[in-house]
């Protein structure tokens, strides 16, 4: 990649973060810089008005949804070893199940959209958290019609709700499928499986028989690289 | 009077025509279609939720088999949202053999596209000349990978290996023999890019050969030309990206507006159709497959010239070589890390795009820290543009349904995911 074409991409960027600063901090929006992308993380009920303005401003211009999809942070941050001290102490290698943390009510289920305006050339990422046990949020698709299936999809894996959608049905998993599979407490094998019985001449489903094992384990490390990183970050703003 | 009721239809999921196993319900008023109503899922295999579940290097094989007639590019979307993670920058060789495969795979995808929508609308020849052609082009891969279509060849940090210099040759066997071997094997004396410079070279001549079946063929006007007419703003509403949005008249491809790899030292031109129908979306893929030779042409002539390393230098991303971590101790400890546990990239999300054949394919990474993705969404092109089918075929007769599916090229395999 030329660091001309990257000049241009993180100028733009910039000027993006500051005008999305400017225009949506009233409305207790808050926009993150990583990776030289920018999110903005948008309180649930102000979704429908923000997403209005960024379409239809020109000065935004965001007239392309890219991408709807769902996250849920039950896992977040946590990993199958405990490896901190393990030089002196060792430690087991085993994996146990583990229940995740209690988070907030309203930090497990996230909605996140990936928005592209053609007219500038700039991409945005809005994330909305949803509650937990009535993950409910305002579809887009009167705004953006591309919406339609992503918002399916994300009902279909993690049961997020978009109130005001035209047609919410399942769409990946099969017909009368139970639960939302991507969520992290839906086991990776499923909860059934299904075979046919001779005696009854029908597919039938059963629970399923074999039991999940780790291959990898999720381990995260100190990585020495990493730590100054917001600092490294700091200083380049600053010169 | 008898009741008139409207007509459900079921097409597929086992149909030649639904390009893999999409089921469409359709609702019809005599021939006229009134309402689509497609299934999707039935190759729904999780890939997203299986990659939460190993190492980031251990999904690269799942790209493949995504969209699995653009092989490379999946990959490509896939390593690069890793390498922007890690914030590492690939070897300029290694982006100039990025490229060429890109371009590679896009001709693979583009021939598979044209030979199997022609054969939907009824022209059966030029499903066997594209076939014919693709032919070399797996041989590329196979050469390069060892793999004809799964090739899981890029790697974060680059390319698995450089180029080799000896292509593949045919042996003589009960079937073929003597002269007909040594006929084979005429353009594989050289190396790869010998053998990849033949190809390009004879590839434009072909196109004319498919488009002198096509182009200008009246039963292919007829089926084509006026259907499925997208206007550019619906095309933006609706998510469009690739070929389907520029036939619609909108000149937008990432390789120019957001270049990665090394499209910008290359030189090409974007083709734009201008109704927006699926007559024009032929003519912007056919273009392309002459662009696409372009680029193939001046990446051989880079390659050429300068040798260099073609995977970074970080064994804590990159695998050392095999004398390496036979010989060295910290080779061999970096060997194993890599393959029991994986790196782990910095805690943070990414997204980044390629322009695959079909449009923009994006993967959006949720990284914890940890060496597996936290979360993994991968947004397939055909997935927007399968969404459309309803507003697409409103209102056409049942037999354009089949020229609308071929326009949108949809593989289930990254619909499905």
């Amino acid at each position: 990649m030329s660091s001309g074409s990257q000049n241009g991409m993180q100028g733009r960027l910039d000027q993006l973060a500051s005008t999305l600063e400017e225009r949506f901090s009233d409305l207790s929006c808050q926009v993150e810089r990583s990776c030289g992308e920018v999110t903005l993380v948008v309180p649930t009920d102000k979704l429908i008005e923000v997403a209005n303005t960024l379409h239809d401003d020109d000065e935004f211009g965001f007239n392309e949804l890219i991408d709807v999809c769902g996250v849920d942070y039950a896992d977040y941050g946590s990993s199958e070893w405990q490896t901190d001290g393990a030089p002196n102490t060792g430690f087991g290698r085993g994996v146990a199940e583990q229940a995740g943390d209690e988070l907030e009510q309203n930090r497990r289920f996230a909605a996140v959209y990936h928005l592209l305006s053609i007219s500038n050339n700039t991409r945005l990422r809005l994330r909305v958290f949803v509650d937990t046990d009535q993950p409910i949020v305002a579809s887009v698709v009167p705004v953006w019609a591309a919406a339609n299936w992503f918002e399916r999809e994300a009902f279909d894996l993690y049961g997020i709700l978009f109130d005001g959608h035209p047609d919410l049905r399942r769409i990946l998993t099969d017909y009368g499928f139970i639960g939302h599979p991507f969520r992290k407490d839906f086991p990776l094998i499923g909860q059934v499986e299904m075979r046919y019985d001779e005696t009854q001449a029908r597919v039938i489903y059963e629970p399923v028989s074999i039991d999940p094992r780790t291959l990898v384990p999720r381990v995260t490390r100190e990585d020495n690289r990493y730590l100054n990183e917001d600092d490294t970050t700091q200083d380049a703003a600053d010169a | 009077m008898p009741e008139i009721r409207n007509y459900t239809l079921n097409f597929g999921p086992q149909h030649p025509a639904a390009h893999g196993v999409l089921r469409l319900v359709l609702e019809m008023d005599g021939e006229v279609i009134e309402r689509a109503d497609p299934h999707i899922g039935l190759l729904h295999r999780a890939t997203e939720k299986l990659a939460e579940s190993k190492p980031y290097n251990q999904s690269i094989p799942y790209m493949d088999r995504l969209d699995y007639v653009s092989m490379m590019c999946n990959e490509h979307g896939y390593v690069a949202a890793i390498e922007k993670l890690l914030g590492v920058e690939v070897p300029v060789r290694a982006q100039y053999i990025r490229t060429m495969f890109d371009e590679i795979t896009r001709i693979l995808n583009h021939l598979m596209w044209l030979g199997t929508h022609a054969l939907d609308v009824g022209a059966m020849t030029v499903f066997l000349y594209a076939f014919r052609e693709r032919e070399d082009l797996m041989d590329c891969y196979e050469a390069v990978s060892g793999a004809r279509m799964h090739a899981a060849y890029y790697r974060p940090g680059g390319v698995y290996r450089d180029l080799p210099e000896k292509m593949p040759q045919y042996q003589a066997s009960q079937w073929v023999t003597g002269r007909d071997v040594a006929s084979r094997n005429e353009t594989r004396q050289g190396s790869l890019l010998d053998f990849i410079e033949d190809f390009v070279n004879r590839f434009p001549g072909l196109v004319d050969e498919y488009e002198t079946l096509l182009t200008d063929n009246r039963i292919w006007k007829q089926r084509t030309v006026g259907i499925g007419v997208v206007s550019p703003e619906r095309a933006l509403q609706l998510g469009f990206t690739g070929p389907m949005l520029r036939g619609s008249g909108i000149a937008w491809d990432l390789r120019k507006k957001q270049s990665y790899a090394a499209y910008d030292k290359v030189d090409f031109d974007i083709p734009v159709g201008q109704n927006g129908d699926c007559y024009d979306r032929y003519l912007v893929r056919i273009s392309e497959l002459r662009e696409s030779t372009r680029i193939i042409k001046q990446c051989i002539d880079w390659l050429r010239a300068n040798p260099g390393p073609v995977m970074l230098d970080d064994h804590k991303i990159a695998a050392p070589s095999r004398d390496e971590m036979k010989d060295d101790m910290e080779g061999l400890i970096h060997h194993f890390k890599l393959f029991t546990e994986g790196y782990c990239p910095p805690e943070g999300e990414v997204y980044a795009a390629v322009e695959a054949p079909k449009g923009e394919f994006g993967c959006y990474i949720v990284s914890d820290g940890a060496n597996k993705p936290y979360r993994l969404k991968i947004r397939a092109p055909g997935f927007s543009h399968l969404a459309a089918m309803d507003e697409m075929v409103n209102g056409h007769m049942l037999a354009d349904v089949v020229a609308v599916i071929g326009t949108m090229d949809v593989v289930f395999g990254e619909i499905d995911r």
